[in-house]
């Protein structure tokens, strides 16, 4: 049993160390903070600018089978460059294309909708976004109605989709729509992909709890969408759908970035003080930090264990509903400490008079952090949703 | 990066496994406990016969030369059967002092002994206010011309009514809380001025409280350096968790597996309870908790393996984290247990409060979980 890196793990460690050093632009570090985004437009170029040169690196998207442009990594080079990335405070790749969509499309797809789309999302020249939810699927995803009818050889997609992230900036949507209700509500799904320029689609602003724009409804009347762009079989979406979950969930562990977050709670814990006292001699403060890195360790190696198993051959099962569960009770329970580290000063909302609020360095970042934060149980699939997976699939009851 | 055990560990667990399974069943375990030893000679014959009791000792004096991974293999396994014979103050604890405190002529002469299981070991080292801070010693060892002369009263000296050796932990200079001048010496049990009080730990393991009354021992049963028993302690300390938080981990996995198939065969309301959300969701909270538990053991198995941590501090970290680690999902999973299981829980029938008794005794060894979060915080968080 161990985790040493062989020499030639070394050697990539150093070359990552080196490229994230030398390309990334961390002074744009500002724009590129989700929790604290300000404007959009300079966000989606921040991040779609250093996408390009992870691509042109090739480190795009190194979990692709190397055909389609994978990196052909070994799982002990993915955990390095993901711990490095972290460690960096380098955001991760924006999921909806590289880790949602496209492995749909080069494991059900065919030849013509590989050629088309892969390409385009590994240069990050389309933004994709999900179209799941509806008002009426939530954590009953199946229960979805947004039709898909096929008229004169194209479908009419009629419907309403719902917390669609990020749905402003997108050129595509993947979408899971109804396309027969004879059947059992999970066969006659189908998965679709729609260009957002379609005649049709509107798009409504959610404000969320952090007083941002990140959510969005999506409406479609009447949207015609090409049969060309139905992934595999009519009505055969749901299994397409549900076979890529487990590999969106393994994503949700987000140790790397959690560790980051926690180094940074360390580090501000000395210098925020009470009576004269860091923050971080306050041994109650201490238990509470010590109580969510402790499992932050476990978690750690909870997730190496995952990728050994999936490195000798094994595909991430029900385990990766684990790691969401813990991952994200992790990450919260990290911005619940920055959240009681900026104590009442994080209540300040900036104004144009004062725009840092109340003048506190990371008061915005903490509050924003912490109510946005709350999704994180709630999205893809919420923790309760992963419970009843782990239930059955691990316990068999 | 690799988690998976060598072809000899997997046969040694295997072996410990088969055992448990065939030949130490909750009623086997029951009458031993009852005996009026509290141990099986028998059992521990065959532990010996199948080369147990000398994985961790070296080549040297006849052993297997195995290390913290081939400790935990065993220890899990033995968790599983919650084996009361005294493989932790015997092995872990005796066994390790001896190996640790440099060459001499009392290691070459026990260790063997211990390897063919005629010698039974214990370490006395708590007293009534020491609590988890082990260097709180009032115990005296004086030198004069003829040897060592000890006085002082040590607590729950585990496997203390079964030793057939002592290795009793002295103050031999300095004053009651300091970390030096503490010193390890072997005593015969059934030396002069020694009187043991045996009685049982409610995990079904024997302990005593020993007093020590003008007993006098030769100048050469000091081990190691004067003044320096501590470090020794400390050298061992690693294996000794590594080897109880195994235990533990084995212990959750019996607990979560039987709850999980309680669920399914009790009925109320006219279904199995396991259709209950309520109980599936705990019951997934109870998995995971084992799943970091074991995540943390490995955790310290990497950090203590060879050539993968230089870093001593975080070494130290590891193995406090796992220590909080395992104290915290054994509460959990352990009240849980007796939760789901209902009235059945709360009976001395059933096995389930024996496994759970087990795993509060192991959080309470060597620091619960609270001492070692302490000790966490001490070298993790610093405003300088």
């Amino acid at each position: 049993m161990d985790v040493t890196f062989t020499k030639e793990d070394l050697v990539f460690r150093d070359e990552v160390r080196e490229f994230f050093a030398t390309e990334y632009d961390f002074s744009m570090a500002g724009s590129l903070n989700l929790a604290t985004i300000s404007d959009g437009e300079c966000y989606k170029d921040a991040i779609v600018k250093w996408q390009k040169k992870l691509h042109a690196k090739g480190w795009i998207a190194p979990s692709w089978p190397v055909e389609y442009g994978g990196a052909g990594w070994s799982v002990t080079q993915k955990f390095i460059f993901e711990t490095e990335r972290g460690a960096a405070g380098i955001p991760a790749v924006i999921p909806f294309g590289i880790s949602m969509v496209a492995p749909v499309i080069y494991t059900f797809g065919n030849e013509e909708q590989k050629k088309k789309f892969l390409p385009r999302i590994l240069s990050s020249d389309d933004w994709w976004c999900q179209g799941y939810s509806e008002p009426g699927a939530g954590s009953d995803l199946a229960a979805l109605s947004t039709s898909a009818d096929l008229v004169d050889g194209e479908y009419l997609v009629n419907g309403h989709k719902i917390w669609t992230s990020y749905a402003q900036y997108a050129d595509w949507i993947f979408c899971l729509v109804r396309t027969s209700k004879e059947t059992r509500k999970q066969q006659g799904i189908s998965f679709l992909l729609i260009d957002m320029k379609t005649p049709g689609i509107s798009i409504k602003p959610i404000v969320t709890i952090d007083g941002r724009h990140h959510l969005n409804e999506v409406m479609f009347e009447d949207v015609r969408v090409p049969v060309e762009n139905l992934i595999g079989e009519q009505d055969k979406g749901w299994t397409y759908a549900k076979a890529l979950l487990a590999h969106e969930r393994t994503g949700m562990a987000e140790v790397a970035d959690s560790k980051r977050a926690f180094s940074e709670l360390k580090e501000r814990a000395k210098y925020e003080v009470n009576g004269g006292r860091a923050m971080i001699d306050d041994p109650l403060f201490q238990m509470r930090m010590s109580d969510v890195e402790t499992e932050l360790m476990a978690l750690e190696y909870t997730e190496l264990r995952v990728l050994a198993a999936m490195a000798e051959g094994g595909t991430p099962g029900p385990e990766s509903s684990l790691l969401k569960i813990k991952g994200t009770e992790i990450t919260q329970a990290i911005q619940e400490l920055q959240l009681q580290l900026v104590a009442y000063y994080g209540g300040g909302i900036p104004s144009n008079v004062q725009k840092d609020g109340c003048g506190h360095a990371f008061a915005e970042e903490a509050r924003c952090g912490y109510l946005f934060g709350r999704a994180a149980t709630i999205y893809g699939g919420s923790n309760e949703v992963q419970r009843n997976v782990i239930a059955k699939m691990v316990l068999g009851v | 990066m690799n988690f998976q055990l060598s072809d000899e560990q997997a046969m040694l667990k295997d072996s410990v496994a088969r055992y448990v399974k065939d030949q130490y069943n909750f009623d086997t375990r029951k009458k031993i406990i009852s005996s009026e030893k509290g141990m099986s000679t028998e059992s521990w014959a065959i532990f010996s016969d199948l080369g147990w009791l000398s994985i961790p000792f070296s080549e040297h004096y006849g052993g297997y030369g195995g290390g913290n991974e081939d400790i935990a293999v065993i220890m899990e396994e033995l968790g599983k059967g919650i084996v009361v014979e005294p493989f932790v103050p015997t092995i872990l604890l005796f066994g390790g002092l001896l190996s640790h405190c440099g060459p001499n002529d009392i290691a070459a002469d026990l260790i063997p002994k211990i390897i063919e299981g005629h010698c039974l070991g214990a370490f006395a080292y708590l007293e009534r206010q020491s609590r988890f801070e082990i260097a709180d010693m009032k115990t005296t060892a004086i030198h004069s011309k003829k040897g060592w002369c000890i006085n002082g009263s040590k607590s729950v000296v585990l496997n203390g009514s079964n030793a057939t050796h002592i290795i009793v932990a002295a103050r031999t200079s300095g004053g009651q809380y300091d970390l030096s001048g503490i010193s390890l010496f072997m005593v015969d049990a059934d030396t002069r001025g020694i009187s043991i009080l045996p009685y049982g730990m409610m995990d079904g393991h024997k302990a005593a409280n020993i007093n020590f009354d003008d007993v006098k021992i030769p100048a050469d049963a000091l081990l190691g350096n004067l003044d320096e028993g501590m470090r020794i302690v400390e050298k061992i300390m690693p294996q000794v968790l590594i080897g109880l938080c195994a235990e533990a981990i084995g212990i959750m996995a019996v607990l979560n597996e039987a709850t999980v198939a309680y669920t399914k065969t009790r009925h109320q309301f006219g279904v199995p309870i396991s259709s209950f959300q309520a109980l599936q969701h705990r019951m997934v909270d109870t998995f995971m908790a084992a799943e970091q538990a074991r995540s943390m053991v490995y955790r310290a198995l990497c950090a203590f393996g060879e050539g993968n941590l230089d870093d001593e501090n975080e070494r130290m970290r590891s193995l406090h984290a796992m220590k909080i680690s395992v104290a915290k999902s054994s509460k959990l999973i352990g009240e849980e247990a007796i939760q789901i299981h209902g009235g059945m829980g709360m009976t001395d029938e059933l096995n389930i409060g024996h496994y759970v008794k087990r795993l509060m005794t192991i959080n309470l060894m060597f620091g619960d979980g609270d001492y070692h979060q302490r000790r966490f915080n001490k070298i993790s968080y610093q405003a300088a």
